[in-house]
């Protein structure tokens, strides 16, 4: 949609007002229409742009606005001289990130949260899809699914209260159990060690039950006669499981895996920043807690908006990169 | 479907229930654990390590949680921010998405692709706190809703939604004299009820879950909701994050039991409304994959 957003509607447009036309037996909306035609239909159709005005304002404002406020990243912005009267930097700010050490630390745990969560996360909605569809008994079918979908609509911040009361050092249940098996207990929310499997365990906790959906939709849709088939020749369940099932739902993940590249830098602020505490900051410090630290923190809006600005447009580019490898697979694309 | 009644399908079956079971158990253990735990004493806690079923019941957490006003006053804000926000945030949403799904507007392209745009790039938090900041919302109510009124995602499911109305409907209103404003409100949304209570519910989730905004644009603690009071009182009082401002009313580390009281005083209304959010929010997430 976004590469011909013109042309692609303007067919649509006129079909459908063709098709009205001849339905209704008139020729007044005919496709083609002239200049004072269009004038007419803008006025015809005031209400409707005054419903679409204060959600386009919204969009101007908190959307639009905010992106233009990029130029402060070429500037030392100063709150009382403005956008206007801040003076002009150049690449400044940029200079100093890649040459700043935190840089690559960011980087890498970046990309090591992003790798961990690929291979750990990614693989367990298909797992627990498959599992639910080999249930033939509708209603614990139905029971597990609400079971696991419960976390998604938790916050964050419900999220990680909760594995921070049972990991407490302070009679946390995880940290007592440990006691009971005699070992020690684990400081796990101080540590560096820790925060990389708790990050990808509360992830797959939160999300691996709601992630099944689309699978489970696109099992829905594969032919039963298939699974007969197959059963005549003998195949075992879990042959029907790898070898009908699985190829059934490829495309669908071949498409979430791609996708998942455009999402490498966004890594969940929410989450993180929860997490982030002086002990773990080593691995834990990824592009917008240090944005939101350097930024609002301790006031560097110039800087902290240079490196927004660099992680919004890799986070473009991978985007489209993204999308343009799910059209060269032979899969539709998000847009 | 043929019953396939093999041995081997059989024991296929037991493993898979089995193991379905504990995942599902697994899923819901911690909630459990963190319920059972708000209700008995600090006590009772100490001395029994796994706490499902308490032998000690008891309200002492929740007195003491509502014997100051921090929790109170927080779930008053988050109530009336989620009422709020998902009103004004449907208006909003469903003004613009019905405009868009008029396929004779001039200028519908260039918007929709506006509106698309932000889904893949945005200005940031800097550029957006300085917005926030000039429309003089810090530290108002109003910027835990205006600066995230519409979301893109629900804007472009109404529309499709609103799209994939018959349009004969809305020829015979016109012929019938009703103006665009008419034909909204009184034939459009009526018929769209499903639709509007699944994107009603996916906002209130949302400003209920409200933290970041919070974070970002509250200093005034007395404005806080639940779930910024909620990290205050279990993350922060850990003593482990590097941020650890505004602990006014909590200074010495409140009890597990406490903490527990907190959790669930901040996941009872998500869980209470659980049961339509499941059989909607799982028809909404299909409608968003399909393409606009």
């Amino acid at each position: 949609m976004l590469q011909s957003p013109a042309g692609f509607g303007a067919e649509r447009k006129s079909e459908i007002m063709s098709e009205t036309a001849v339905k209704t037996g008139m020729r007044k909306d005919a496709p083609t229409i002239p200049e004072s035609g269009r004038m007419r239909r803008i006025v015809k159709n005031r209400a409707i742009y005054l419903m679409i005005l204060p959600g386009f304002l919204y969009f101007l404002i908190f959307k639009y606005i905010p992106m233009s406020g990029l130029i402060i990243a070429f500037q030392d912005y100063q709150a009382y001289l403005g956008v206007t009267g801040s003076p002009w930097v150049g690449l400044k700010h940029f200079e100093r990130l890649f040459t700043e050490p935190m840089f690559f630390t960011i980087l890498g745990n970046t990309l090591l949260l992003f790798f961990l969560n690929l291979a750990f996360y990614f693989p367990v909605p298909i797992i627990l899809a498959l599992m639910l569809n080999e249930v033939r008994r509708e209603v614990f079918k139905r029971f597990i699914q609400t079971l696991v979908y419960i976390p998604h609509f938790m916050s964050w911040v419900i999220i990680v209260s909760i594995s921070f009361v049972m990991l407490s050092m302070d009679r946390g249940i995880i940290n007592e159990l440990l006691v009971m098996a005699g070992f020690e207990k684990i400081n796990f929310l101080m540590s560096s060690d820790w925060f990389r499997p708790m990050y990808v365990l509360q992830i797959i906790w939160r999300e691996a039950g709601w992630g099944t959906i689309i699978y489970l939709a696109a099992m829905a849709a594969i032919d039963p006669g298939l699974y007969e088939a197959s059963r005549i020749d003998g195949a075992s369940r879990f042959r029907q499981m790898w070898h009908i099932t699985l190829p059934s739902i490829r495309s669908v993940i071949v498409v979430l895996l791609i996708l998942k590249i455009g999402d490498v830098l966004e890594l969940g602020f929410e989450h993180i920043y929860l997490l982030l505490n002086s002990m773990n900051r080593d691995v834990a410090e990824i592009f917008d807690t240090y944005v939101y630290t350097a930024g609002l923190k301790q006031g560097q809006f110039s800087f902290s908006t240079a490196v927004g600005f660099f992680k919004s447009l890799i986070g473009l580019i991978l985007v489209m990169l993204a999308n343009w490898l799910a059209k060269k697979a032979g899969e539709e694309g998000i847009y | 479907m043929v019953q396939d009644k093999t041995i081997s399908s059989r024991i296929f079956d037991i493993v898979n229930y089995t193991l379905l079971s504990i995942i599902g158990l697994v899923t819901i253990l911690p909630f459990l654990h963190v319920i059972a735990g708000s209700f008995t004493t600090v006590t009772e806690l100490a001395q029994k390590q796994f706490v499902l079923v308490p032998t000690v019941w008891s309200l002492d957490a929740y007195k003491y949680v509502f014997s100051t006003n921090t929790v109170f006053r927080s779930l008053g804000v988050s109530v009336g921010v989620t009422f709020l926000g998902t009103l004004f945030s449907m208006l909003l949403t469903c003004l613009m998405a019905y405009g868009l799904s008029r396929r004779d507007l001039d200028g519908r392209n260039f918007i929709m692709f506006m509106v698309l745009f932000t889904m893949l790039f945005s200005g940031g938090m800097i550029p957006t706190f300085l917005v926030v900041k000039e429309m003089g919302l810090i530290d108002t109510y109003a910027a835990l809703i205006v600066p995230t009124a519409i979301n893109a995602f629900n804007l472009i499911i109404m529309r499709n939604f609103f799209q994939n109305l018959p349009e004969g409907l809305e020829e015979s209103a016109k012929i019938d004299g009703a103006g665009d404003w008419g034909i909204l409100f009184r034939i459009v949304i009526p018929l769209s009820m499903p639709a509007i209570a699944t994107i009603s519910l996916f906002y209130a989730v949302t400003y209920w879950n409200t933290y970041m905004s919070a974070i970002l644009y509250l200093n005034d603690a007395a404005k806080w909701p639940v779930q910024v009071i909620l990290r205050q009182i279990v993350i922060l009082a850990s003593g482990l994050a590097a941020d650890t401002s505004g602990m006014d009313e909590f200074v010495r580390p409140p009890e597990q039991t406490v903490k527990m009281a907190v959790i669930v005083i901040a996941t009872l209304p998500i869980l209470c409304v659980y049961p339509f959010l499941q059989k909607h929010f799982a028809k909404g997430a299909l409608l968003g994959s399909i393409k606009g």
